[in-house]
């Protein structure tokens, strides 16, 4: 068994184990955070996406071997920040949320959109978005708290 | 009290975006085995042997000999088996369970199940037909006389997947000696029934305080019709394997068997013809409906009806033939879709009413305006549109806010003149205003490589069940419990799939209590708990259910006592005006409709005919929202499902086997592909509707598959009379008129 350390959800963490696993069902499993979701396996609908050094990254695709010493944030973990308060505010007032199975991966691909660019155009919003899948909102309401929130003067981002 | 449409925030947000929210594969239950479906590789045959390898400890198989009821899956229609048993009728019908702790361990088992079959002859055509209905009105001929023109067009469309997010899943156990389920579902109810049969036990003789099942549902990752039916088929699996292996048991699809083994809509062929006077008057049209029902006919008849029910789509007609078919096939079983037939049916219906224009050489605007049901009209079924239908006034929205007529006068020139008149087309795009806010146009194709088209279609969409089925089927009872803390539950079995329901029940208790939303108690349903209500489907919930709540809240509100527990039900009770023949199909199958026109717009590229979605404008009549952005919410996703049935979504089998099996395969619209859209809701109450409310969650769907096969066939000047409109579709047009 091989050990390795991360940074989850800024705890440090140490991981005894098969580096083949997919982080995602690490996560899941063995530190029960269930807010990364399974919706494809296969990195296409990024339900199950957290952050990886600040980065977007579908965890269903990312074997733990590729995780030591990185930096993995969950919606768990971001949902502590005043980052997130904004977001939430925002996607409550768009009425961003339907269903919600994709919206932990949302919620985290919009930090990450605003984290490299603060003040993205509609359709960068959309680029930043494309790689997670809404079969509910037609999106419309998630681009429109995105914008709304990155108009804030706050400098949160 | 405030007007009930104002929109409030909805009370599973925070759950939801935290992500604390809880689905079904999220539940932590200690002690779970996983379940894994072996299933049939021929797609049809007999079972002439199953040889099972001798399993580990701890390890279970479970088939259709462990069954101790009915091997059917309870559906309108009880042809669906829960286990094959002697014959595959598709490739991948699901054969056994095989039950573990190891989810590896699992798979080698799979490895080591050697099944002999005998092959036979799988048919994939339209020749088995397994459902017939149809029905006339008026005074219909059947022998053309040559005074009469016959316009005859034969419309397609394809399979459509729901592609919820979350995948199917459920979870059984035994607990309290009962055998429970909870899993992702839309009809608690439609479960139950499915699992008392399975077991063998009869619903009538159920002990109500003593239930042998109990089912729960978890919060839904989205659901469109395809949690309706087909969870009964994971629940009565895993009913059998608990009840017999006394395990607590999960079953979760992945991406892939959910894709290619779960239902989908029914693909369709439907025949229109209309013959027309030598004034150029529509005497009759005629329509004739197949679709493919797979191999099992579940509830396929009831999707049929709704699609020829709605054979005269927004417009009355006096004289109607309509027949259907439901045909069985070898392949996957079609089912229950946000739409149930209707999106079928009114592509074709839209799009030829623009064909018998085109062939007439009419103006086609003012000849749909002039066949535009009314008040007073009668339906396809000659019952009776009662309620007032404000289409009109909706049409001159929805085409002044899109500036419909006037692009549709420009995209012909530029259409057809491009090449030739380049400057001109930069002054017509500055005229029209086609640098649109939403940025398509600036990022999209060049000016001059595309076409431009937009497209309007008009629709409605009937709330609640076909016909008698809420009165004789689904009965439906509702309940409020006044606790001693002064608190009021609300006890129905609809689920909120993300449609907000339990937002607007708790809205509408509230409203009419006049107590704060906090005290307005609506848990996901358990049927130890809740009476039925009926399924979570049919647009009904907030038109029927609603209805029954709010029924419920004002009987509450008149005997309010404090501090005291009281308990108040309402049961559905049948509009007397409304009457319907199940034999005929005749009369009113629906007690309201809802009504919608889209208009979209799209620029085709003239090297790639790739299709990119410019504005989407909407004007709905659903009586009276109940939140507003909660209804907003359902127009931008209702569309965007229908524009991508309308122009991406291709799945298609080949000999029987799904060829999309994944999201890469199967495209659905992504971030990219939608466009920011301009929705109006209008006031017009329907009478019996809590607070005037129709339905509205599948009515959103049913228009955007039209509107953008006609904005394509605009743009491309081509008669399009297949969906999804994909560039391959595109080029073969083009082509074809080379000729």
């Amino acid at each position: 068994m091989t050990k390795i350390k991360f940074l989850l959800n800024d705890e440090k963490v140490e991981y005894v184990g098969d580096l083949s696993r997919r982080l995602l069902d690490v996560l899941r499993e063995d530190y029960n955070l269930v807010g990364p979701k399974e919706g494809c396996g296969e990195g296409e609908c990024g339900a199950c996406a957290i952050l990886f050094n600040d980065d977007i990254v579908n965890s269903c695709l990312l074997p733990m071997s590729h995780v030591s010493d990185s930096s993995i944030v969950t919606i768990e973990g971001y949902s502590h920040t005043k980052r997130y308060e904004a977001v939430e505010a925002a996607y409550e007032k768009h009425g961003a949320v339907q269903c919600g199975f994709c919206t932990p991966g949302m919620i985290l691909a919009t930090e990450s959109l605003l984290n490299k660019n603060p003040q993205p155009t509609e359709e960068e919003i959309r680029d930043g978005l494309s790689g997670n899948l809404c079969r509910c909102t037609g999106y419309n309401m998630i681009v429109s708290a995105i914008l709304d929130v990155s108009r804030r003067e706050d400098g949160l981002w | 009290m405030k007007d009930i449409s104002v929109s409030i925030n909805k009370v599973d947000n925070v759950a939801k975006i935290s992500g604390s929210e809880s689905y079904v594969a999220d539940l932590r239950i200690d002690d779970m085995y996983h379940a894994k479906t072996f299933r049939g590789t021929i797609v049809k045959g007999k079972i002439a042997k199953i040889v099972y390898p001798d399993l580990p400890e701890d390890y279970f198989i479970i088939d259709a000999n462990d069954i101790p009821g009915k091997n059917y899956v309870k559906m309108i229609f009880e042809d669906f088996p829960v286990f094959a048993k002697d014959m595959i009728s598709y490739y991948g019908e699901p054969i056994c369970l095989v039950i573990g702790k190891d989810k590896q361990k699992i798979l080698d088992i799979m490895d080591k199940i050697n099944v002999v079959y005998e092959e036979e002859e799988p048919t994939f055509e339209f020749e088995d037909s397994v459902v017939h209905f149809d029905f006339k009105k008026g005074e219909p001929i059947y022998k053309v006389s040559q005074s009469l023109q016959s316009v005859k067009y034969t419309y397609q469309t394809g399979y459509q997947e729901h592609v919820y997010i979350e995948p199917q899943g459920m979870i059984g156990m035994i607990d309290d000696n009962k055998v429970s389920l909870i899993g992702s579902i839309q009809c608690p109810y439609y479960v139950k029934n499915a699992v008392l049969q399975v077991l063998g036990i009869d619903p009538e003789n159920e002990d109500k305080s003593k239930t042998k099942v109990r089912v729960k549902q978890t919060t839904a990752g989205g659901a469109f019709g395809g949690k309706e039916e087909f969870p009964s088929l994971l629940a009565c699996q895993l009913a059998v394997a608990v009840q017999k292996t006394g395990k607590t048991i999960s079953l979760i699809y992945e991406r892939m068997e959910d894709m290619e083994f779960s239902t989908k809509r029914h693909p369709a062929k439907i025949t229109l013809e209309a013959l027309v006077t030598e004034a150029g008057d529509i005497r009759q049209v005629n329509a004739e409906v197949s679709i493919d029902g797979g191999a099992y006919i579940g509830l396929s008849g009831v999707v049929l009806q709704r699609a020829m029910l709605a054979a005269s789509g927004a417009y009355a007609f006096d004289n109607m033939t309509v027949t259907g078919d439901v045909f069985r096939t070898n392949t996957v079983p079609t089912g229950a879709f946000r739409g149930f037939g209707a999106p079928q049916m009114i592509f074709a219906v839209e799009m030829f009413i623009q064909h018998i224009a085109k062939a007439l050489d009419l103006d086609p605007l003012e000849f749909r305006k002039s066949y535009l049901a009314k008040q007073g009209d009668t339906t396809s079924t000659s019952g009776n549109f009662s309620e007032m239908i404000i289409m009109p006034e909706m049409i001159k929205k929805a085409m002044a806010i899109s500036d419909y007529e006037k692009k549709v006068e420009d995209y012909k020139v530029l259409n057809n003149h491009t090449k030739s008149i380049e400057i001109k087309d930069s002054e017509l795009s500055k005229e029209s205003g086609l640098s649109y806010k939403n940025g398509k146009s600036e990022i999209g194709f060049g000016k001059n490589e595309v076409y431009k088209g937009i497209g309007m279609s008009w629709f409605l969409h009937g709330c609640g069940f076909t016909g008698s089925g809420e009165q004789k089927h689904i009965k439906a009872v509702v309940r409020l419990r006044k606790n001693v803390d002064n608190t009021v539950t609300i006890l129905i079995a609809s689920v909120d799939m993300g449609q907000g329901v339990k937002t607007t029940m708790r809205k509408l208790v509230a409203n009419e209590l006049d107590i704060p939303m906090d005290r307005v108690i609506l848990d996901n349903p358990d049927t130890d708990l809740v009476p039925d209500s009926g399924p979570t489907v049919a647009s009904r919930t907030m038109m029927i259910v609603g209805g029954l709540v709010l029924e419920a809240a004002k009987s509450l509100k008149e005997e309010w006592i404090d501090d005291q527990e009281q308990l108040i039900e309402t049961q559905y009770k049948q509009p007397e005006y409304i009457k319907w023949d199940d034999e005929k199909l005749r009369g009113d199958a629906y007690p309201a409709y809802s009504w919608g026109v889209n208009v979209v717009e799209v620029e085709v590229s003239k090297v790639t005919l790739q299709v990119n979605l410019v504005g989407v404008w909407s004007v709905y009549d659903i009586g009276k929202a109940i939140d507003e952005r909660i209804i907003i919410g359902q127009g931008d996703g209702g569309i965007l499902q229908g524009i991508g049935y309308g122009m991406l979504e291709v799945m298609n089998h080949k000999n029987g086997r799904i060829m999309q099996k994944t999201v890469t395969d199967y495209i659905i619209p992504t971030a990219k592909d939608s466009v920011f859209m301009e929705t109006h809701l209008m006031d017009n109450p329907f009478a019996l509707g809590p607070y005037g409310a129709k339905g509205a969650g599948e009515l959103t769907l049913i228009g955007g598959a039209p509107a953008v096969a006609l904005a394509i066939e605009n743009a491309i000047g081509k008669i399009v009379t297949k969906i999804p409109v994909t560039p391959e579709y595109i080029m073969e047009l083009m082509e074809n008129d080379k000729d």
